[in-house]
């Protein structure tokens, strides 16, 4: 079971929504579409599932051209960021609509709506009209209406997006574990690095239309091929800093350390993590000034102003530093990536090659 | 001492004037066209429920409101039916003037009838349509057709797309989507537009009228009869409005409760 999609790009109203993007999804995988609002999650998916034609280029579903087949055909399931049921039909039969529209026997429908219920705790639920759910419920009762059906691609359009916290986590968890016995090809839109992670996989990074990176999430993360994609999978986003190379050294201006061996003298970008950077040593030492401290329960958000460049710190314990206040944060050069002036990486951050 | 409130008044005072003619109206159908005509007052001396009697058991007097009534069924038919599908192409897609035949859509609202009185006339001859009720009905959606796309497709404009798309992504063909799912959410706008369509296409009597001649007459129509060489028949003409009212005030009572969301245009 696999999805193809071979330069598959679309262009509206002369604007470029998806940049030609060429794509194998391969089944009982999850895959993680992830990137900023606007990068192109959304436009991408309707394009997997057949809800837009694409401008240019081929969809291939086990190898046969799907483009521009009827997405009644198409035998995938999708859910939305917005909690999207049938209002006017009970949860029951908002489950049982595929299955009723695909003629299901009558005994097979209500063995298989109960049974997709009880896994997402819906059972209780079922003579209810959605609207009277609540919104964890109701993102339920798509999800399940996405299950019942055993399509082969599910997409999930940011479906935690629109919950709380405490819900999001639970489903997080349950998502996966849900729908791996189905073995379909799943495809998981969000604009979190965090959520993007947990949910393991294949992860593709986007930035405005294009895919610049795919593969297993932990790489992904840990070898980003550019500044964009490292970009993308940082939250906050990853901080930069001009460097030069030369005689085996990265030259910071203020601070310098050993260059990466094999690594041509020129000038770099350095990027690095938020959550890398420290209040205290060991590492290199830079002079910044403080914008402001955000602090969310045991750790503390710095936003740093270095020379100009807006970094962001996440720091241990509560921070509570004036804005203007000068101060010292440490840097672990293992934790540097190294750009080229291209954006493309030129060494990865050593603890990632030894990961 | 009992206050009266001055809300409370002008509330009363408001009622008063809007209920008074149709007090007036009932007491005279109830009354003999001696005591409508010589006496003043309030209450009918005579009772008498003849009126009424004259009006439903002459097929000549109760047919013109069988005959509005098929009419204004068949126009509110052909108007939601027509209605329906249009509208939901404006809310759901972009195509080449658009915006344009919206507006002329509304424009057609706007023209008085008479101005179509005689175009019409001189085509339902030609098709030797005259005094059909599906004349009457078909001319009534000159206004109604308009009026309904543009009430429809203000609720239809409040469901979001994704629904239509995850019913395809279900399996759902265009036609049984928009029975199964689409209809039962807008069905307090089809409520709404039905009602507008019915009573605009009630209340109208020009084109009625004009296409009409005997078998088909409104019920309007058939009320000019009450004068005579013999001088007015007051009680039927007041029976015969009473009547008239009763369709329309059912039909509000059945959809008050829509008409409060329709007038929000919509936003399910």
């Amino acid at each position: 079971m696999t999805l193809e999609l071979q330069g598959v790009g679309r262009v509206v109203e002369g604007r470029v929504h998806i940049h030609p993007t060429d794509l194998v999804l391969q089944g009982g995988t999850m895959n993680v579409l992830l990137g900023p609002t606007l990068s192109g999650k959304t436009s991408l998916m309707r394009l997997m599932a057949g809800l837009d034609k694409p401008s240019a280029g081929r969809v291939l579903w086990n190898g046969q051209d799907v483009t521009g087949q009827r997405v009644q055909d198409r035998q995938v399931a999708m859910v939305y960021q917005q909690f999207i049921n049938y209002p006017a039909m009970s949860v029951y039969d908002n489950i049982a609509s595929p299955l009723r529209i695909a003629g299901a026997s009558k005994a097979e429908i209500d063995r298989r709506v109960k049974a997709v219920a009880e896994m997402l705790k819906l059972t209780p639920m079922l003579t209810r009209k959605p609207l009277e759910l609540s919104g964890g419920q109701q993102q339920r009762c798509a999800l399940a209406r996405a299950l019942v059906k055993g399509a082969e691609l599910v997409l999930l359009d940011e479906p935690l997006a629109n919950l709380d916290y405490k819900l999001r986590e639970e489903l997080r968890v349950e998502i996966p574990k849900i729908f791996e016995a189905s073995g379909a090809i799943f495809v998981y839109a969000t604009t979190e690095p965090e959520e993007a992670l947990l949910l393991g996989g294949n992860t593709a990074t986007l930035h405005q239309g294009r895919i610049t990176q795919f593969g297993p999430t932990p790489q992904v993360y840990r070898q980003p091929q550019d500044a964009l994609t490292a970009r993308v999978f940082s939250d906050p986003p990853m901080n930069f800093l001009p460097c030069q190379v030369s005689g085996g050294e990265i030259d910071f201006g203020s601070t310098r350390t050993k260059a990466p061996e094999g690594l041509p003298n020129g000038r770099y970008q350095a990027g690095f993590r938020a959550n890398h950077l420290s209040l205290h040593g060991p590492g290199l030492p830079f002079a910044c000034k403080v914008k402001v401290t955000e602090i969310t329960g045991s750790e503390s958000f710095l936003h740093l102003d270095h020379q100009g460049e807006p970094w962001v710190g996440l720091v241990h314990g509560v921070q509570d530093m004036p804005p203007g206040m000068d101060v010292t944060v440490h840097l672990d050069p293992a934790y540097i990536y190294l750009f080229d002036t291209e954006g493309r990486l030129a060494a990865p951050a050593p603890y990632a090659r030894a990961a | 001492m009992m206050r009266v409130k001055p809300s409370a008044f002008v509330m009363l005072a408001y009622l008063i004037f809007l209920l008074l003619p149709i007090y007036w109206l009932l007491m005279m159908s109830l009354k003999t066209n001696t005591e409508i005509t010589s006496t003043f007052t309030l209450w009918p001396a005579d009772l008498t429920f003849r009126n009424y009697q004259t009006i439903l058991t002459d097929p000549s007097w109760y047919m013109g409101y069988v005959n509005s009534l098929i009419y204004v069924g068949l126009n509110t038919l052909i108007s939601i039916t027509v209605a329906l599908p249009a509208a939901y192409a404006f809310s759901r897609y972009r195509f080449m003037g658009d915006k344009h035949l919206f507006f002329w859509l509304l424009t057609n609202r706007m023209a008085p009838p008479a101005v179509f009185a005689l175009p019409f006339f001189q085509f339902y001859s030609a098709f030797g349509l005259i005094d059909t009720h599906i004349a009457v009905a078909l001319a009534h959606c000159l206004f109604n057709v308009p009026l309904a796309v543009w009430i429809l497709e203000g609720f239809m404009r409040g469901v979001p797309k994704e629904i239509d798309e995850t019913a395809y992504i279900d399996g759902y063909s265009w036609p049984r989507f928009f029975v199964k799912i689409f209809m039962p959410l807008i069905a307090s706008g089809i409520g709404v537009a039905a009602f507008f369509c019915f009573m605009f296409s009630w209340v109208e009597l020009l084109l009625a009228r004009t296409l009409t001649t005997t078998d088909a007459k409104p019920i309007a129509a058939i009320m000019t009869r009450t004068v005579s060489a013999s001088g007015m028949d007051w009680g039927v003409l007041a029976a015969a409005g009473i009547l008239t009212i009763i369709p329309g005030a059912l039909v509000i009572y059945f959809v008050r409760n829509y008409i409060a969301k329709g007038f929000a245009l919509g936003r399910v």
